[in-house]
């Protein structure tokens, strides 16, 4: 599902931000991204986002080689990736249900189509009963919840989540994680950068660790992903 | 699924594929369906551009306001000046030749001139002046009386009064008249004062290219005002457009409320405009109808016509479009790798 292939980034001013970094997550798998800040976990993901191009290397998802993707294609390459932030970055004029929809309007589904897939996305994550709130009334691990369900509302292949427990308390961070756990169980490939090192403990799966940029471990995975 | 099939199924969503034979009828579904998309898209940034102004009516209005009088400021002036031109082309009927006659004329030679004269189509009307009535005029207006008294007879020439027709009294046909009166065997000399009427239409010329270009700096002063808003507004929405680009918006779909936002405003500055124009006007009329009465004069002022109201709402809305869509350029990319 993502490939690296030696992929470096570095800015200008001769930091490397990452530097010759390989691996592989399947499709299906899901696999946690760890290391202290400033490991480079974020330009990894922004890397898998199109947010920020590779210097070297090569990078391909869901099939499709990043690297040399003009920028008209970015839209569409960006619709197979859902998105997750440790800010969930609602849209705070904006309805739960209106911020939910809002992938697929862009897409341009249908108003039928875009109601029965909200609510499906708003059930899973168990915020059904709050779509006509605004972003604001909610607690932050709703807030958290409607950024997810917004990332899986088109139904993407693979989930990369920045953080996503940066702001909750273990309780919440727990809850979120299982949520994960849950869409990786239906078929979907699931990337988390986190420093809570206690939570991803207790679950069984692939850890990848950055230091200064590079992988220094790529991680056992475990019999339960495939 | 690769994103090429993702693509396709943007604008042909879940349909099975359906052998040759009804490809065609599939591409008009998928045309109709396509234009459908593109129409709901339209209606929607149209919608939500709206709602955004209506969020903020205070600065919306203040937006108008500003467009409205840049643009009621050159249409005024616009409407004054052909106004003007109208009084113009009402002066220039006043128009006449004087002909000059040669003093061997006799009575009954000038008789038969006035009649040929009467007949030509481009002259509505003759009036003849003898030597001794122009010389009492003279004595009258001149008071150069002593010095006419000292000269031994009449030195003043017959005088025909010409008056052209209405239809003859544009310059052109005013120079070809006179070019034909000139030629008559008695005339001695046939003069047009129109020096007037050309000074007249070059000032009014002078001021139409003020106007122009007056019309044309408040163009682009409107230009800017809505520039600057429409920046304005993308620096307030930048975390909005960087969330909406990360779930995979294109450009035209980020660009597309700001600049019906921008349309929206050049319209609605233009109805501004209008109404600013309509009630000066209406204020005017009263005054100028005063003026015209003084005068008996028949002169009404001129309002705006259809034409003119619409050619100032269209460019009111292309003003606005052009002014979004060149300040929405550059806020488009971030997020851009």
């Amino acid at each position: 599902m993502i490939r690296f292939e030696a992929v470096s980034k570095s800015y200008g001013n001769g930091y490397d931000a990452l530097s010759n970094v390989s691996f592989h997550l399947a499709k299906g798998e899901m696999a946690f991204l760890t290391g202290h800040s400033g490991a480079g976990k974020s330009t990894l993901l922004n890397l898998v986002a199109l947010i920020e191009r590779p210097s070297k290397g090569k990078i391909i998802v869901d099939g499709q080689s990043l690297g040399k993707a003009p920028s008209r294609r970015i839209p569409y390459l960006r619709r197979h990736v859902g998105i997750i932030f440790q800010n969930p970055r609602l849209l705070n004029d904006c309805t739960v249900y209106d911020n939910v929809a809002l992938p697929l309007v862009i897409a341009g589904y249908r108003p039928q189509e875009i109601g029965r897939r909200v609510r499906a996305a708003l059930d899973k994550v168990g915020l059904l009963r709050k779509e006509k709130e605004f972003p604001f009334h909610l607690s932050g691990g709703e807030q958290q919840r409607v950024g997810i369900a917004r990332a899986v509302v088109n139904k993407p292949p693979l989930l990369v989540a920045d953080e996503p427990t940066g702001n909750l308390d273990p309780g919440l961070s727990a809850e979120i994680m299982s949520l994960f756990e849950q869409f990786n169980q239906v078929g979907v490939s699931v990337l988390i950068a986190t420093h809570d090192l206690a939570l991803i403990g207790r679950m069984h799966h692939r850890i990848l660790t950055l230091h200064k940029g590079r992988l220094v471990s790529a991680g056992v995975r475990f019999a339960d992903d495939e | 699924m690769t994103s090429n099939t993702m693509a396709q199924n943007r604008s042909m969503p879940r349909e099975p594929s359906t052998p040759g034979r009804e490809q065609p009828q599939r591409n008009q579904q998928i045309y109709h369906h396509w234009f459908s998309l593109w129409a709901s898209r339209h209606l929607q940034s149209c919608v939500l551009s709206i709602g955004r102004m209506s969020r903020k009516p205070f600065a919306s209005i203040m937006t108008i306001a500003v467009i409205g009088v840049s643009l009621a400021l050159p249409m005024l002036l616009f409407i004054l000046l052909q106004n003007v031109q109208s009084i113009g082309d009402g002066w220039s009927n006043s128009t006449q030749i004087s002909l000059y006659l040669k003093k061997s004329t006799s009575p009954e030679q000038v008789q038969a001139f006035v009649t040929q004269l009467k007949n030509n189509s481009d002259i509505a009307d003759v009036t003849y002046v003898s030597p001794e009535q122009g010389l009492q005029q003279f004595e009258e207006n001149a008071g150069f009386n002593d010095l006419l008294k000292a000269l031994p007879d009449n030195p003043l020439p017959p005088v025909l009064v010409v008056k052209p027709t209405l239809g003859a009294q544009t310059p052109e046909a005013m120079e070809s008249l006179l070019a034909k009166l000139q030629n008559g065997a008695n005339v001695d000399l046939a003069q047009l004062d129109m020096q007037w009427v050309k000074r007249l239409y070059a000032l009014l010329d002078l001021v139409s290219h003020f106007v122009w270009a007056l019309g044309i700096l408040l163009g682009i002063g409107v230009l800017l005002v809505v520039g600057n808003t429409i920046r304005l507004a993308t620096e307030n929405h930048k975390d909005e457009i960087s969330v909406i680009k990360l779930v995979g918006a294109t450009n035209s779909f980020v660009r597309r409320p700001f600049l019906y936002s921008g349309f929206f405003m050049g319209l609605f500055g233009g109805i501004f405009a209008w109404l600013v124009v309509s009630m000066i006007l209406f204020w005017l009329s009263g005054p100028v109808n005063q003026l015209a009465q003084l005068y008996n004069s028949q002169f009404h002022l001129t309002g705006i016509e259809i034409g003119s109201i619409l050619l100032l709402l269209a460019i009111g809305g292309l003003l606005g479009l052009l002014g979004s869509f060149i300040a929405v350029g550059r806020h488009l990319n971030v997020l851009e790798a």
